[in-house]
């Protein structure tokens, strides 16, 4: 029952997102852009350290950016029309799903066009490829929790923001640390414990969710 | 007295500690006598900690019975717990211009504190921002136990992420600033501090929750 509604709740995010493209198009751009101006302000000096800290804190932005719409884009009626067909649990999964979707995407974009500006600094890029997964999986649970809270509240936007990057932290900090030793050696020793801790987040966060999430929704 | 006598010990444990705080022998470390700051500033930080816990569980008897009364509790115990964390911060900030020279440094668990405090601001504008009593209550209910949770991971995992700074208590230091590392003639004023500031704490959320609570009967006989 569930994984049909939430199959049914996906289609919907998808075909949304088809109908509506300038929306899709404008995280988009600011990818790029953001990228850019970046890229202009930083030039030549790029250490190790600067473009694994810049890289994570451009993918942040864009995160916070593609999914602060999340809840706000449809009507609170359309919410309500939502609620009587769909149970809340199967509402918060599907658009988890949705998002991480969106962020997987999004996160390998940024990597192929800062890589493309900024050089290729990974070596080890199983281990890279995987941060990215698993950061666009926590960052998409989190976020998604986040807007739905936020969207409960008027001026939604700086306060997705004020609210999410202090609870992004352990995530972002764990994540910053896998990729850098992505960036400095080989080895993929040593870095067993930091992908056991992004896994308990990620669970943590769903779980969280799927618990919480029905509190925010009736009204 | 039945009533009231816990805060006659809190009072009385706070008294023993701040004069015994001082008389007290303390290791001759490489802190030496600023070494005393510790059965104030930890104390910061244990009531902080209390007051948050209470806000969480409050939080969550919320979100059981819907009854507003929780939410006020939740909401106070995250006012004081803010004010005990900005007086650890503060008192931690004097502690490291003596021993390290200067005020804040990159540091697990100056961090730590700091993320929780950035947390808990949130929180308040984030219940400023929501009209409706019952939806405040509900959907900051909802972001108090998100965001402890998240906390209470980002506290634990960050000095194995960062490595250990210059605080102590961290990993395998050995300086006697934790109770397994203290001589007894320490504990004997460390302990009842602690629960002194605890007892401190719930005292003034008392205060704060019957405050509230007169104001709102005040404003309901004005209306």
């Amino acid at each position: 029952m569930l994984g049909k509604e939430i199959k049914f709740l996906v289609g919907k995010e998808i075909k949304l997102e088809l109908k509506q493209k300038y929306v899709i198009n404008g995280i988009l751009l600011y990818l790029v852009s953001t990228i850019f101006v970046t890229y202009l302000a930083f030039e030549d000096v790029i250490s190790v350290e600067t473009w694994n800290s810049l890289f994570w804190i451009i993918l942040l932005f864009v995160a916070v950016n593609g999914i602060s719409k999340s809840f706000a884009q449809e009507s609170p009626a359309r919410h309500l029309y939502y609620y009587t067909l769909a149970s809340p649990q199967s509402i918060v999964l599907s658009k988890i799903l949705y998002n991480l979707m969106l962020m997987a995407i999004l996160s390998i974009l940024a990597f192929l066009f800062f890589m493309l500006l900024m050089g290729n600094k990974v070596i080890t890029m199983p281990l890279f490829i995987l941060a990215l997964l698993l950061g666009s999986l926590g960052l998409s649970s989190i976020l998604t929790m986040v807007a739905a809270i936020a969207s409960r509240a008027s001026q939604n936007f700086s306060l997705m923001a004020i609210l999410s990057f202090p609870i992004v932290l352990p995530l972002l900090a764990t994540l910053m640390k896998v990729s850098s030793t992505a960036l400095i050696n080989l080895e993929w020793a040593g870095n067993a414990g930091f992908i056991v801790i992004l896994l308990t987040i990620n669970v943590a966060v769903i779980m969280l969710a799927y618990l919480l999430f029905p509190y925010l929704w009736r009204d | 007295m039945k009533k009231f006598w816990w805060k006659i010990l809190g009072g009385l444990l706070l008294l023993y500690a701040v004069i015994f705080g001082f008389i007290v022998d303390v290791p001759d470390t490489m802190i030496q006598q600023t070494m005393r700051n510790l059965f104030y500033h930890v104390g910061m930080w244990f009531g902080m900690f209390a007051m948050l816990f209470v806000g969480f569980i409050y939080s969550l008897r919320y979100l059981r019975k819907f009854d507003e009364r929780e939410d006020v509790v939740a909401v106070e115990a995250v006012n004081v717990g803010m004010m005990f964390g900005f007086l650890g911060i503060f008192t931690g900030m004097i502690w490291a211009s003596f021993t390290w020279g200067t005020p804040w440094v990159k540091d697990p668990k100056l961090n730590g504190a700091a993320v929780g405090l950035f947390i808990y601001l949130a929180y308040l504008i984030l219940r400023g921002s929501i009209e409706d009593i019952h939806k405040r209550a509900k959907v900051s209910a909802v972001y108090n136990i998100f965001a402890f949770i998240l906390w209470i991971v980002f506290v634990l995992i960050l000095p194995r992420v960062s490595g250990a700074g210059l605080h102590p208590a961290t990993g395998n230091d050995v300086t006697p600033v934790l109770p397994m590392h203290m001589d007894s003639s320490m504990r004997t004023v460390f302990y009842p501090a602690m629960i002194g500031w605890i007892l401190l704490g719930c005292w003034i959320l008392q205060l704060r929750i019957r405050i509230r609570r007169i104001k709102a009967t005040v404003n309901e006989l004005l209306t």
